[in-house]
């Protein structure tokens, strides 16, 4: 391996493997442990004029984003060649639609941030876990989008840059095959790192504060009768405490 | 418990057939209310107990699960019932399709991220408290100190400006009441001079429907009707706080508890119901206007009779879906979808039953918004008969109430807006009735005959005249609430009975002096929550001879003083005695009664 010290081995090699295990022991103990603290935690009630067109902004950026994310980290470069796609339409759509996700993403949540900040009883609803995520998430869209612009404008400038596509993407997919490829990480351009970092940083947070409610995206919805019925629980409340019980609802 | 399906649906059938009617389809049973609006003074005594009981708690300061609002009036929230603001309840398409009015699952998704129509806490209320510290800490000084008040959201200082019932007794007269959703329907006809206007009460909770909007809405599944008796609970567990079911019911008795993030909404007391014993709403009534009992449905024809075309058949459509107890048909029908005979005998018992169907004075509020709402209510003949009084008319004379009933249209119209659908008929029969039984029985108190063509009048006979009577006037508490006890828990159905105790009294819980242990601050984690169990073993304690600590393990030296009914001299709660016997318990039953004062004096 050349040119990977300790501390890249650490950080690319070891790193990943905690966060993984922090969020995914995280999930699952959260979903044992605290079902009821797991809600969006909804400021909707006080203040709805700059949440109705905040939290959509940046909702759907992020979900444009996170799709990029997909696509970018798990579609080798060998296949978009194979559809067909050229690697300078490839860099231009991303880079075009990424900038647009970018920028809805960090405009939606700058101006959530600051109605958090300037709406009163929304600030005093905001925890230090909430000021935690939010500077870990806004360092993610900053590092993401800042990147994304820096290359954009070098692109149109006729320049050159590394493709992330030969080194974070490459290690990203390394990572699930349980054999991280350190050195291709290890070359890739100081941005990506810093933007790799703040990543896992919020992954490792996902499961502790309120993105849990991400994972709680009501898809099923869509497929079940619109009047649910439920018979009257009949266990024994806490019997154990291995998991904690279900909670008889008012 | 999985049900077992309609295989035997052919039984009830001769018989159904005889009659030239459906067969019955599957029986449920729903725990509801009627409430006598002629009784309601207005005292808000329900409001106040349901909120010390449910909602005395940070995060939902503003809700009251039980608020009484005046009629005219603008109602919490602010004009709720304008459902062209608030889209709550369904809507029916075009072809015969019932959708929630706020959109169904596809726009309900796409709008995930902030609930258009959600009403914001100024349409409720901004909640306060006092600054009581200043009365107790205020330097000395000329002026008298003040608690003035603070914000309950943010702490700050703020000017009350409104609250769940600011227009009480038409406080702040035409310029609020105006408002009010039905008087800008009807417009100028409502008059709000001191001489023309009128006004009742209107205590609401929620109505528990048979085609909740609110259920329908929850992107969760987190809200459900529960099976065994209909109440509308929200599993706290799987509520994800996407507040859709806020906006779904149009009678907005769902809240977001702003601390939790979650919905929360009357339970219809269920663990006092389960029990058999009344929602403390009922069981605190002042006026004794309100009656809980069960009425049997067919689920099967909710759907329908929710999609009527004509909203004014909405009345008469749910009316149809209650079963009849006492038929044959019902009862098998009944042991077949599983619900226990105690549970049919009590239908057959229920003054709610008897009330809608029987007696047909009671109404549905708002049947328009398609929910089949199953809190009814005896609209107020007071309206009209204090306008016939104060004209120098005897107000308890039928032909004069039959006259003032026809006469005075607007409160009737404004009724009818109300109960059903803008329908006035409905509302003119319930008032003749009310009012032919005050007639009717005024001449028995006056030891004149009775007079049958007072009931004919109004389509009833004089002793069902006077069933009504004995259940609207003298109704005993047994005769108003008649609710059967839960079934799957007690003696009978061989529950698991296991005491659990005050709620924050788990390992490391507050009660045990900790902080329970959960790392997300107050709202994580979760209480145990009070049930049947609960309750059979307190009443087992109270009643049985056992002292505290005997066959149950006391929990690290801590005793409840809560629980403790003097009994014994349990662990923890005396200094150990002088030469004393060491564990400090003496011996159960009458020995142990009087030991805690010998104990005091030496």
């Amino acid at each position: 391996m050349n040119g990977t010290g300790p501390l890249d081995l650490v950080l690319w090699g070891i790193l990943p493997y905690t966060v993984l295990v922090t969020a995914v022991g995280g999930l699952v103990w959260r979903y044992r442990y605290d079902r009821f603290g797991w809600t969006t935690r909804s400021s909707e009630l006080y203040e709805s004029r700059l949440l109705r067109i905040g939290s959509p902004l940046f909702h759907a950026g992020l979900l444009f984003v996170v799709l990029g994310h997909v696509v970018g980290l798990l579609v080798p470069e060998g296949w978009t060649r194979a559809l067909g796609v050229s690697d300078a339409l490839y860099h231009v759509t991303a880079l075009g639609l990424g900038l647009v996700a970018g920028v809805c993403t960090l405009g939606g949540i700058a101006l959530l941030i600051w109605r958090r900040r300037t709406t009163g009883p929304v600030f005093s609803a905001t925890t230090r876990n909430d000021k935690l995520m939010y500077l870990v998430l806004v360092l993610a869209i900053l590092t993401g989008l800042g990147m994304t612009a820096y290359f954009a404008g070098v692109e149109l400038a006729g320049g050159h840059t590394q493709d992330y596509r030969r080194t974070v993407s490459p290690w990203f997919r390394s990572i699930w095959i349980l054999q991280p490829d350190v050195a291709a990480m290890a070359a890739a351009e100081a941005p990506y790192k810093l933007h790799a970092l703040t990543g896992l940083a919020l992954f490792a947070l996902l499961p502790f504060t309120r993105l849990v409610h991400a994972f709680s995206a009501p898809v099923g919805y869509l497929f079940r009768p619109y009047v649910v019925y439920r018979t009257r629980d009949r266990h024994t409340a806490g019997a154990g405490r291995s998991e904690r019980s279900t909670r008889r609802g008012w | 418990m999985a049900r077992r399906k309609d295989t035997n649906r052919g039984q009830g059938t001769a018989a159904d057939g005889a009659r030239g009617e459906r067969a019955v389809g599957r029986v449920m049973a729903q725990v509801a209310m009627v409430m006598n609006l002629d009784k309601c003074i207005g005292c808000h005594t329900c409001s106040v107990t349901c909120k010390q009981a449910w909602t005395n708690r940070s995060g939902v300061e503003y809700a009251w699960f039980n608020n009484v609002e005046t009629r005219p009036g603008q109602g919490y929230p602010r004009t709720y019932q304008d459902q062209d603001r608030w889209r709550g309840g369904w809507v029916r398409k075009a072809g015969g399709r019932l959708v929630p009015r706020a959109g169904g699952r596809i726009k309900r998704l796409a709008t995930i991220f902030a609930n258009p129509v959600m009403p914001s806490i100024q349409d409720y209320y901004e909640p306060w408290t006092y600054d009581y510290d200043t009365l107790l800490n205020a330097p000395l000084g000329d002026d008298f100190p003040v608690a003035s008040p603070r914000s309950a959201l943010t702490g700050e200082p703020m000017q009350v400006t409104w609250s769940a019932n600011w227009d009480d007794d038409l406080g702040g007269g035409p310029e609020l009441a105006r408002h009010d959703p039905i008087v800008r329907k009807l417009g100028d006809r409502v008059k709000f001079s001191f001489e023309e206007t009128f006004m009742f009460y209107l205590p609401r909770i929620c109505e528990h429907c048979l085609n909740p909007t609110c259920v329908a809405s929850c992107p969760s599944g987190a809200l459900y009707k529960r099976v065994e008796d209909g109440i509308v609970l929200v599993d706290q567990d799987r509520c994800r706080g996407w507040r859709m079911c806020v906006t779904g019911c149009p009678y907005k008795k769902i809240y977001f508890n702003h601390k939790t993030g979650k919905a929360e909404k009357c339970t219809f007391c269920y663990p006092r119901v389960e029990v058999g014993m009344p929602t403390i709403c009922s069981e605190t009534c002042v006026g004794r206007l309100r009656y809980l009992g069960v009425v049997l449905y067919d689920a099967e024809r909710v759907g329908d009779a929710a999609a009527v075309e004509d909203e004014k058949e909405l009345y008469r459509a749910q009316l149809d879906v209650f079963l009849d107890p006492a038929d044959p048909a019902v009862r098998a029908a009944a042991r077949r979808d599983g619900i226990p005979d105690r549970w049919v005998e009590s239908a057959a018992r229920s003054p709610v039953y008897a009330l809608a169907k029987r007696f047909r004075v009671a109404l549905p509020l708002h049947p328009e918004y398609r929910t089949m709402p199953m809190v009814w209510y005896v609209p107020p003949l007071s309206p009209v008969v204090d306008s016939l009084t104060s004209t120098g008319h005897d107000g308890e004379d039928s032909d004069n109430l039959f006259g003032a009933i026809d006469t005075l249209r607007i409160p009737v119209e404004y009724l009818a807006e109300l109960f059903t659908a803008g329908d006035t008929a409905p509302v003119d029969l319930v008032l003749r009735r009310l009012a032919a039984m005050r007639s009717y029985m005024r001449r028995i108190n006056l030891g004149q005959e009775r007079d049958e063509d007072i009931a004919g009048a109004v389509g009833m006979t004089g002793a069902e005249i006077e069933d009504m009577y004995r259940l609207l006037a003298l109704a005993k508490y047994d005769d108003r609430y008649v609710v059967p006890t839960a079934y799957g828990v007690d003696e009978a159905d061989r529950g698991v009975i296991e005491e659990v105790g005050c709620g924050l009294d788990f390992e490391g819980g507050p009660g045990m002096g900790g902080m329970g242990g959960v790392p997300f601050g107050e709202a994580s984690g979760r209480p145990d929550a009070a049930s049947v169990e609960t309750f059979h073993a307190l009443r087992d304690r109270q009643t049985g001879g056992a002292a505290q600590g005997e066959g149950r393990v006391p929990a690290e030296g801590r005793v409840n003083l809560l629980n403790w009914d003097g009994n014994g001299r349990p662990d923890g709660l005396f200094p150990p005695r002088q030469g004393g016997d060491g564990n400090g318990t003496d011996g159960g039953g009458g020995g142990g009664a009087s030991a805690p004062r010998e104990g005091g004096q030496s």
